[in-house]
């Protein structure tokens, strides 16, 4: 796994990766051992439901799991520098919005009311750029100084920094104008493309997309993820894009890591998971719950009971209390991440026709 | 109020007959709402003259994006709130001029599910007291022991069973799958004809979300209810309606079966929608949508002249600014439209 099927160098490599929340209940293992790469210029899809990890992955990804979080071992590494266990300043002015940036889930209902779209991206800027930005960026006095009090007032950081913002909001469809206004003057689908414009202009390579199309209308959707899509092709991103809809995850990723409980269930190609055949039959079981539009469907699927307390997994597959196909050995043993060829991983007993799954 | 501004014609023909008033449980005919802004600056017109029928036994469908009236519509018949005009017949009665009475027993007969089911539950209340509740309201059950019955049934018909298991829970100690399946149960202990369901699965998680609709579509076909299904999503409106409405900004732009209406939209809208909507099917990543569609909703407050679509429309012409609205006109088969250019684009 060094290498991505394309033959490209990964430029994100995750390994082992675990997050553990540490709550009064007890530690949540919602993160409990996750590996995939990223190839450049693709689009990996972490699709699953609640509480499966596909956020908390993002925040992982960003050195920045919300409390009581932390990252208990594994290692991500971007474009060949480990992120796991580097300093916070270090993250903050060297990774973080230079390296790999994040569109969080319901941002656009978050932008401050009070600050122009111009005046909130100067911030972003401030607070990421500080040593990363060679192209015209203040030099500040000192690296190690505080940041002066009363920053936010500070008038952007000159010529340079207007320009790209104005590129940035131009990009995402909008008007310069937009710089000068208030959120609550755009509309949905204008604070959304603000919120992207904002987690590219300090051009990273890597952006993880967290349920960007959610609360969207469906045309406003659709606009969005053509969005998304052609500025990938145009600015050479690779995207980590997270959402609980697998018709969305079709539209988008090359790649799609299925999840449950905190670990991966399957990972293919596009065709691989959509095209007919899934391998993992929480995979199946969820495009068979998935109603179509151009298809009539007599009887949905759906899968009884719900997911597991993360305080305390079941032993064996975690999936193995909803699966049907659940035998003695899926309780008893965790299921490795196999390869049924060509980078197609499944971890499931009964997928890779376990001689013991057999018997048992 | 029982002269409709609307000519009757939409979905059915006029219910001036007994057997069209046998077919139809309920009919809306010329339906409005407005509303005025606080400071009375702006009236939206949030429902804005909509006429359709609800036929027994039958799940209507009434798809539309955020702010094209849906939910109003469907407060309007349960009767949460006021309409402005138009009229709103259940079983031949006319809802205009209802006593308080008679609009106690309106509610028996037309329930509804809300989109949040932990919001509309009393989270002090055991799931044996939130059932219980709407009989003592309507005093049903002369006991304790009787109306535990009522209540009991009820659940075992949402098959939360054993029922001992779930009746002394919390409603947060309940699943969100099992949190719908109580407001469900609740929705059908007072033996309701018509139940009005608002996006009643989109706050549910991905695998209990069809167990929901097939639960509720069970019930439907069992108990031979009427529902009227409120969505943004057409994929599930597909799935669980047999007819589906559009609207846009307050009007009804096309109706008929579910078939006719995704297989062969005819206006633009419609058209445009089912086109964003995506797929669990490869093949697509590399495609942008070609979304025949511009510009944004306009606000509620400022509805455009003559064709409400037009200025999103990419196929109109001065004609469709400058006429009329257009009325809902039959394109065969009950598949009625709300487009004049619909035989040229």
């Amino acid at each position: 796994m060094s290498e991505t099927r394309g033959g490209l160098p990964p430029i994100l490599s995750v390994r082992g990766l675990k997050l553990h929340y540490f709550t009064s209940k007890g530690v949540v293992r919602a993160l409990d051992g996750i590996d995939f790469d990223l190839a450049p210029g693709q689009t990996l899809g972490l699709v699953g439901e609640s509480g499966c990890g596909k956020t908390t992955t993002g925040t992982a990804l960003l050195g920045m799991p919300s409390p009581p979080g932390k990252i208990v071992s594994g290692s991500i590494v971007l474009g060949g520098r480990e992120l796991v266990g580097m300093p916070d300043r270090e993250l903050r002015r060297e990774i973080r919005w230079s390296g790999i940036s994040m569109v969080f889930q319901g941002a656009m209902n978050c932008l401050t009311p009070v600050y122009t779209i111009r005046a909130l991206m100067a911030e972003t800027w401030r607070e990421h750029a500080l040593s990363a930005r060679a192209n015209g960026a203040p030099s500040e006095g000192g690296s190690d100084a505080p940041r002066p009090a009363g920053a936010k007032n500070a008038k952007p950081d000159g010529e340079a920094l207007e320009a790209l913002m104005r590129k940035y909001v131009r990009l995402v469809g909008l008007s310069e104008s937009v710089l000068d206004r208030y959120p609550h003057e755009l509309s949905g689908g204008m604070k959304q493309r603000v919120v992207i414009a904002m987690a590219l202009f300090l051009e990273p390579k890597v952006v993880v997309m967290d349920e960007p199309t959610t609360a969207l209308d469906v045309i406003v959707q659709a606009q969005i993820l053509n969005l998304i899509k052609s500025l990938r092709k145009e600015l050479g991103l690779s995207y980590i894009f997270i959402t609980h809809d697998l018709a969305t995850e079709a539209e988008i990723a090359d790649r799609i890591m299925v999840m449950y409980a905190g670990k991966m269930a399957e990972l293919g190609s596009s065709e691989e998971i959509f095209g007919g055949s899934p391998a993992h039959p929480y995979t199946e079981k969820l495009l068979a719950s998935t109603p179509r539009l151009h298809r009539r469907v007599s009887e949905l699927a759906f899968i009884p009971g719900a997911p597991p307390d993360l305080v305390s997994p079941p032993p064996g597959c975690r999936f193995a209390p909803r699966c049907s196909f659940a035998r003695r050995k899926c309780a008893e043993a965790e299921p490795p991440a196999t390869d049924l060829g060509g980078g197609h991983l499944v971890a499931c007993w009964k997928a890779v026709e376990d001689p013991e799954y057999e018997r048992s | 109020m029982s002269a409709p501004e609307a000519p009757a014609r939409a979905a059915a023909p006029p219910s001036d007959s007994i057997a069209a008033e046998r077919a139809d449980i309920l009919s809306v005919r010329g339906l409005r709402k407005e509303f005025v802004s606080r400071r009375g600056s702006a009236r939206v017109r949030a429902v804005d003259g909509i006429s359709f029928d609800l036929r027994r036994g039958e799940i209507l469908g009434l798809v539309g994006e955020s702010g094209c009236g849906k939910t109003t519509t469907g407060k309007l018949v349960m009767r949460l709130i006021e309409p402005s005009s138009g009229s709103i017949v259940v079983d031949g009665l006319d809802t205009a001029g209802m006593g308080r009475e008679e609009d106690f027993a309106y509610r028996r007969r037309v329930q509804m599910i809300f989109q949040d089911p932990y919001a509309s539950m009393n989270p002090h209340f055991k799931v044996r007291d939130v059932l219980e509740e709407p009989l003592l309201i309507h005093g049903i059950g002369r006991s304790k022991a009787e109306r535990m019955e009522i209540v009991e049934r009820a659940l075992e018909m949402v098959k939360m069973t054993p029922v001992s298991e779930f009746i002394d829970r919390h409603p947060h100690m309940l699943s969100g799958g099992q949190r719908q399946r109580v407001a469900t149960a609740r929705t059908l202990i007072l033996s309701p004809r018509i139940i009005v369901a608002d996006e009643p699965v989109s706050m549910i998680d991905l695998s209990t979300r069809a167990e929901i609709l097939r639960l509720m579509k069970a019930i439907q076909s069992d108990l031979g209810l009427s529902f009227i299904y409120i969505t943004h999503d057409i994929s599930t409106a597909r799935y669980f309606a047999d007819r589906i409405a559009v609207m846009y900004l307050g009007r009804i732009v096309e109706i008929g079966t579910q078939d006719e209406v995704i297989d062969r939209p005819i206006h633009p809208y419609t058209r445009a929608l089912i086109e964003a909507v995506c797929e669990p099917e490869p093949g697509r990543v590399d495609t942008l949508r070609d979304l025949k569609i511009k510009g944004e909703v306009p606000e509620a407050a400022d509805i455009p002249s003559g064709c409400r679509f037009r200025t999103r429309c990419l196929f109109a012409t001065e004609e469709c600014a400058r006429l009329s609205e257009p009325e809902l006109e039959d394109a065969g088969d009950g598949h009625y439209h709300a487009c004049r250019r619909w035989k040229e684009i």
